[in-house]
């Protein structure tokens, strides 16, 4: 074999290694490409921007698919490794319940609530903040996940609750919000001192029959939707779907909702202004076995 | 008669290397069509993802894995502690890589050439050395990782050993980290992609101008020392402050009682829509180390180094992303050395035969007349095509010029590298459990000047096929 045959051989070897890797690649794009080619469903809008789903292909493939799954269906290969309560299974995107949304409950998710969800992540679950994907990519992500559900093609996205302007905090506002977590019986899941120990907290279950546990306001970890007041506000006033925290707002006033808020925020070991005021209120903790306040 | 048998020799040697290449080509084809989808280990695990989430390609970070490395190997998502892991997870992960690979070095000494010297050419099947990662959280907001390494002769040594402090006061604006580890270089040498002996180091991260003693200044090698590094919540802003020995990463003080190096690196990464997130910054490596050793019985006294001397090297880094398939990394770098590590006075343990640097009594010797600081400017750019998060073609150029010798009169260009490499990396499969890279690269490289032969150049280039894998 002479030099020249030999260069040959190796030329080929090097052009088949490289071309190797395209022809497998294309068998996976082509299949996802296909399925959204499929659903009219196919684009969001975030202020100025548009989400493009056909430009999620690779990033969903490069970060999303391991967890929720080629079909979106929560069943990527590392679902079966997430064992709920402490680790919950990933999103069905295929059923297009939400549970961080500024939307009424029962209603879809705004495309603004998906594209912060991506960027928030999920606390206390394997979501992490996506925050270092660029605005562009997650607005086609948010078109991408929409493609998945039948819902998005027959329904429209809820109107997002209004939240009034947040009032001073007060003693009375605090005072005020312990009753409402004791009259709406938060407790039951949350506990007497926000401890997610309250009587039901063992048996909770999401949608799906899965276990869930209500959140420890004593540890002190982000919510699952935000971190800001509103957001608190937020998540009492339209529910987190799919799990059994429910929405409160045909039974609290949007006044009584923040003397709530500020109630709450005493539950947590961070020093806020509602924290500093309580410890001026010596506040127990609700005796949920107390008689009903006489009228 | 002998020319006719060496010719035999030769041709059938040829047609051997050729069915091995066919036969390995062969085994590559079958095993890449067969299966479907990358690698990632400890980490991967751990969380339950893809090694495409944190990785360009394995092992090279993309944002996402920069972000989760600069928050102490966490996600934040509150499940970062090991108190949430199985108690049977163990952070360990070992990769090891199989290959073949052709090495051809011209301007090889040898006895036998009338010249003097001639190429050489070896082929044959061999092994990288084995590294052991372990790595990840001891609490939440304290990390650690420690990576015992050996050469392919299984000789270990500490590659990384290193602790920190995440998230102090609750900002990621400030993180402490302790012991030996990876300058922040943003172009990471640890993450290469590449694996040939020249292709497989970032050479602007080593360079040494000829004769100079200067091994202190290598950016490419893991530190000893403290440091200080911060970023936004989201990880466009970042800075890191490193204060080093100057041992080159090399325990048991070796070299200077006193010496110390910095390296301080800043960057901005801007939001360019479906173009993708691209970064700049810069960086800069300045210290003093030894140039003089007591000595005892004419033998330098292990770290008895004194007379620092000074060093720097500084440039920019640029990480551009061109959409979701193309980006190219490129990385300057000014490196200077004071005219005393340009003369050979520096390192008494690898230029044990240069005994210019060791004290004449308590007297330091005076440096030729008209010696000069060594200076030098180099760049380094690299494009990647990602085919798919599973499938990466990439090539790297790599040049540096000497922009002043220290002995005047030197050839200017002595010492000058220039540097090709091509490659593909295939993960035939991409799980969270294990890595596995199918590896093809072709690397040259030409120094000017430092031939067996004095004024001739030195022309090296290697071809290589593995399998990078790790668990």
């Amino acid at each position: 074999m002479n030099s020249r045959l030999l260069k040959s051989m190796y030329a080929v070897v090097i052009a088949g290694l490289l071309a190797l890797p395209t022809l497998v690649s294309a068998q996976i794009s082509e299949y996802q490409e296909k399925q959204w080619l499929e659903s009219p469903a196919a684009s969001s809008h975030i202020g100025n921007l548009t989400g493009n789903a056909h430009a999620a292909i690779e990033p969903y493939r490069r970060y999303c698919m391991v967890c929720h799954g080629e079909l979106g269906d929560g069943n990527g290969e590392s679902a079966k490794w997430f064992e709920p309560p402490m680790f919950p299974k990933p999103r069905d995107f295929t059923l297009a319940v939400f549970e961080c949304r500024s939307t009424p409950t029962g209603t879809l998710p705004t495309d603004e609530d998906l594209f912060n969800t991506i960027a928030r992540g999920l606390d206390r679950s394997n979501m992490p903040p996506w925050n270092t994907f660029t605005q562009q990519m997650r607005a086609d992500l948010v078109a991408w996940i929409k493609h998945y559900s039948p819902r998005w093609q027959t329904e429209k996205a809820g109107t997002p609750i209004v939240i009034p302007p947040e009032p001073e905090v007060t003693a009375e506002r605090i005072k005020a919000g312990q009753e409402v977590f004791n009259r709406v019986q938060c407790w039951k899941c949350h506990g007497v001192e926000g401890r997610g120990n309250g009587p039901s907290a063992s048996t909770l279950q999401d949608d799906l029959g899965r276990p869930i546990l209500p959140y420890n306001f004593s540890e002190g970890g982000r919510f699952k939707c935000g971190t800001s007041d509103a957001d608190l506000y937020k998540i009492f006033m339209t529910g987190l779907d799919g799990t059994p925290m429910p929405s409160f707002s045909d039974n609290i006033k949007p006044d009584e909702a923040w003397d709530l808020v500020f109630f709450l925020r005493t539950l947590q070991p961070f020093h806020t202004k509602a924290k500093e005021i309580a410890k001026g209120l010596n506040l127990k903790p609700i005796n949920p076995n107390a008689p009903p306040p006489s009228q | 008669m002998r020319r006719w048998a060496q010719s035999q020799l030769c041709q059938k040697s040829r047609q051997a290397s050729s069915v091995l290449v066919a036969v390995f080509a062969l085994i590559f084809l079958i095993m890449g069509a067969s299966q479907p989808a990358g690698a990632l280990p400890a980490f991967a695990r751990k969380y339950g993802l893809r090694c495409s989430a944190c990785h360009e390609s394995w092992p090279m970070l993309n944002f996402f894995g920069q972000k989760f490395k600069d928050n102490g190997y966490q996600l934040m998502n509150d499940r970062d502690a090991p108190i949430w892991q199985n108690p049977g997870y163990w952070p360990v992960t070992f990769r090891i890589t199989p290959i073949w690979h052709r090495v051809s070095t011209a301007q090889v000494a040898t006895d036998q050439s009338p010249t003097g010297e001639q190429k050489l050419t070896q082929s044959g099947f061999d092994l990288s050395g084995l590294d052991f990662h372990t790595g990840g959280t001891l609490d939440k907001d304290i990390s650690f990782y420690v990576l015992p390494s050996s050469d392919s002769t299984a000789s270990f040594h500490f590659e990384t050993v290193m602790a920190r402090f995440d998230n102090i006061g609750g900002s990621p604006w400030f993180n402490v980290k302790l012991g030996k580890f990876e300058l922040d270089n943003l172009l990471s040498e640890k993450r290469i992609l590449t694996l040939t002996g020249n292709g497989g180091i970032y050479q602007l991260y080593h360079f040494i101008p000829v004769g100079d003693g200067n091994i202190w200044g290598q950016m490419g090698d893991n530190q000893l020392g403290l440091e200080v590094m911060g970023h936004s919540a989201n990880d466009r802003t970042r800075y890191s402050a490193a204060l080093l020995s100057s041992n080159d990463g090399q325990v048991g003080l070796p070299y200077g009682a006193e010496s110390y190096s910095g390296f301080f690196t800043a960057s901005q990464a801007f939001d360019f829509g479906r173009m993708g997130v691209s970064r700049f910054g810069f960086y800069a490596m300045v210290g003093g180390a030894p140039t003089v050793w007591l000595t005892s019985g004419g033998v330098a006294i292990p770290g008895s180094g004194t007379g620092n001397k000074t060093f720097s090297r500084e440039g920019f880094v640029g990480q551009i992303y061109l959409g979701p398939h193309a980006d190219v990394t490129v990385v300057t770098q000014h490196g200077e050395d004071s005219a005393w590590f340009g003369q050979g006075y520096g390192d008494y343990i690898d230029n044990a035969a240069n005994g210019t640097n060791f004290l004449n009594g308590y007297g330091v010797t005076a440096l030729p007349p008209g010696s000069r600081n060594p200076t030098w400017n180099g760049v380094l750019a690299e494009p990647h095509y990602v085919i798919s998060p599973q499938a990466i073609i990439l090539a790297r150029y790599e040049t540096i010029r000497m922009s002043q010798q220290s002995t005047p009169g030197t050839p200017s260009n002595l010492g000058n590298i220039s540097t090709y490499t091509v490659g593909a990396r295939y993960n035939p499969f991409m799980t969270p459990r294990a890595g596995f890279a199918y590896h093809a690269e072709y690397n040259w490289l030409h120094q000017d000047g430092t031939g067996v032969i004095p004024g001739t150049n030195i022309n090296t280039s290697e071809l290589l096929f593995g399998f990078d894998f790790d668990f």
